[in-house]
């Protein structure tokens, strides 16, 4: 049923975003945008010795895809470029392969349910998108969507 | 709402009109299929499926070319079509009918060989602030292209534009005005009659963009003076991939071809080439010949039913689910026009349209959300996106009762 989707966990971060704010001293920036239902969203980093310092977002959005931004903060800090490009993969696979549920994803395992939803995986994986470009080498100058790529 | 249902019920049999849409009858999610969603496009009635068999098993052959008899039918049955349009759009004659694949077609086809011939630079068009993407894209690439200005009436909170704005922007640079006669995202019934009269005062030509006027009222395209008519099959209950461009005679024999290739040809040789008269000559190649053979069958169809029945209708149905929408706490109406079609469009506050539809969907309800390719539309009431249930003459008042406790669910899970 549609609580497979909407699990506790997804329903309060939606409610109560962490790290929803903007980041003055960021030194990594970038938006995320999906044309379909206009989602919007503006990702912050703190990126120190290649190591996720500090995280955050604003923006506007479903359920999904805000709490996909917050929880993805929680999960972020203190991993390394590396680790943080491998768990976007892992989070990728969770949600439009078969493959079975693994630990290492931690609380971020709450969206296996959207496997079942194929019109949703945008909104979740739009703030993942958005964090590829931001740890990315190159300038961003255009918002990233999720109509490109993948 | 007791009265209202028995007066609804009194005049239109509902339930054997559903019998005419298979598609109609199943489960979704487990749960009887609830369809909102005739605006991004209307499901087929047996008649119309059956048409396009027919033509597949029994007639299929290419037009316009072969003596052969199955040749002879196929062209028959799809001049048919054309001939029914002109029954159902009031036109003077077919060969101000053209075949495109749609209304976006349609505008693509006036923009492109009307406003490339026409449209110079410092001259304006006129859409509205409530187009969709189809009747604005077209007309600000040739702007760009031709060093025109694009220019939009505005319109009110209730999504009505407004006119006395309207007359301000009409100046004798004027070359073009392009509006909807039913908005797809507020439902709005734009008073296009007075809309093409100011145009034509001002040294103007007018568009009128059909796709969602179409299968709720009659189209009278000389009661209406349009110079440019266009409309989707798909929205009046036929298929996909067919629509009408109508054009008045003399406009139309002075624009030049809009493609090239076969069939709209009289001589070809590597000098030069002629054209053919009208409608051909903006034919270019096989066309949809089962999609047209199709759409003259659903226009049978609907002209069958009564349009004037199917819109009174559609208008009851309306009052009912403005009424059954407007008692959820928290829901608010986008485009609350005095002359509406029956399209509800909402936001309910704190909970984004995709998490609304993707609920519902699970209770067999499909609704659109987004913004309904009209994100100018949602720029103006500072909304990302809405939720659209859009009703045909199928709909019924218990399926509004299932929106409205389907609506009670999201809240529910989101409160």
């Amino acid at each position: 049923m549609v609580d497979d989707l909407y699990q506790e966990t997804i329903l309060d971060h939606s409610k109560r975003p962490r790290n929803c704010h903007p980041m003055e001293d960021a030194n990594r920036k970038a938006e995320g945008y999906n044309p379909l239902c206009g989602d919007k969203l503006k990702l912050f980093l703190k990126v120190e010795n290649d190591i996720v310092k500090d995280v955050s977002f604003v923006g506007s959005g479903c359920a999904i895809s805000t709490a996909s931004a917050s929880l993805m903060t929680e999960s972020l800090k203190g991993k390394t470029r590396e680790q943080a490009l491998k768990m976007l993969e892992r989070f990728h696979d969770l949600l439009t392969t078969d493959t079975p549920v693994t630990k290492e994803l931690g609380k971020l395992v709450v969206f296996c349910g959207v496997r079942d939803y194929p019109a949703r995986v945008k909104c979740a994986t739009l703030a993942w998108h958005t964090l590829k470009s931001a740890l990315g080498d190159a300038e961003i100058e255009e918002p990233v969507t999720t109509e490109s790529g993948e | 709402m007791s009265t209202l249902t028995s007066v609804i019920s009194a005049g239109f049999d509902v339930e054997k009109l559903r019998e005419d849409f298979p598609v109609l009858k199943q489960k979704v999610h487990g749960m009887p299929l609830v369809y909102l969603d005739s605006a991004a496009t209307a499901q087929k009635p047996t008649v119309v499926v059956d048409a396009i068999r027919h033509f597949h098993e029994v007639d299929c052959a290419n037009i316009h070319r072969g003596v052969h008899e199955l040749s002879q039918r196929s062209t028959a049955a799809y001049e048919e079509a054309r001939l029914k349009a002109k029954r159902f759009l009031n036109s003077h004659t077919t060969n101000e009918l053209i075949f495109v694949r749609g209304t976006t077609e349609g505008i693509n086809l006036v923009s492109s060989s009307w406003g490339r011939k026409n449209v110079k630079a410092g001259d304006e068009i006129v859409i509205s602030a409530m187009e969709h993407h189809s009747n604005i894209v077209p007309w600000q690439m040739l702007c760009e292209e031709m060093g025109a200005t694009l220019r939009v009436i505005p319109m009110n909170d209730r999504g009505e534009l407004i006119l006395e704005e309207y007359e301000k922007l009409l100046n004798p640079r004027t070359r073009m005005v392009a509006v909807a006669h039913v908005s797809n995202a507020l439902g709005t019934i734009n008073p296009v009659r007075q809309i093409i009269e100011m145009a034509h005062k001002a040294g103007a030509l007018a568009l009128i963009d059909g796709a969602q006027a179409a299968p709720h009222m009659k189209i009278d395209v000389q009661e209406l003076d349009a110079d440019f008519y266009t409309m989707s099959g798909h929205k009046v209950f036929g298929p996909t991939g067919i629509g009408f461009l109508y054009g008045k005679t003399a406009l139309l024999n002075a624009m030049p071809p809009y493609q090239g290739g076969g069939d709209m040809i009289r001589t070809v040789t590597f000098a030069k080439t002629t054209y053919a008269d009208l409608p051909y000559k903006f034919e270019a190649g096989t066309p949809n010949i089962a999609g047209g053979i199709g759409l003259g069958a659903s226009m049978d169809y609907m002209t069958a039913i009564g349009i004037d029945k199917i819109a009174a209708y559609e208008h009851e149905l309306l009052l009912y689910g403005t009424e059954a929408l407007s008692q959820i706490p928290g829901l608010r109406l986008i485009g609350t026009a005095r002359e509406k079609a029956a399209v509800l469009s909402f936001v309910i506050e704190g909970i984004h349209p995709h998490d609304i539809g993707t609920v519902l969907d699970r209770q067999g309800i499909a609704v659109r959300t987004g913004h309904h390719c009209a994100q100018p539309v949602m720029d103006w009431f500072h909304v990302p996106a809405t939720t659209r249930a859009s009703l045909a003459f199928y709909n019924t008042t218990t399926e509004i009762d299932a929106l409205a406790a389907g609506l009670k669910k999201v809240k529910e899970i989101f409160s």
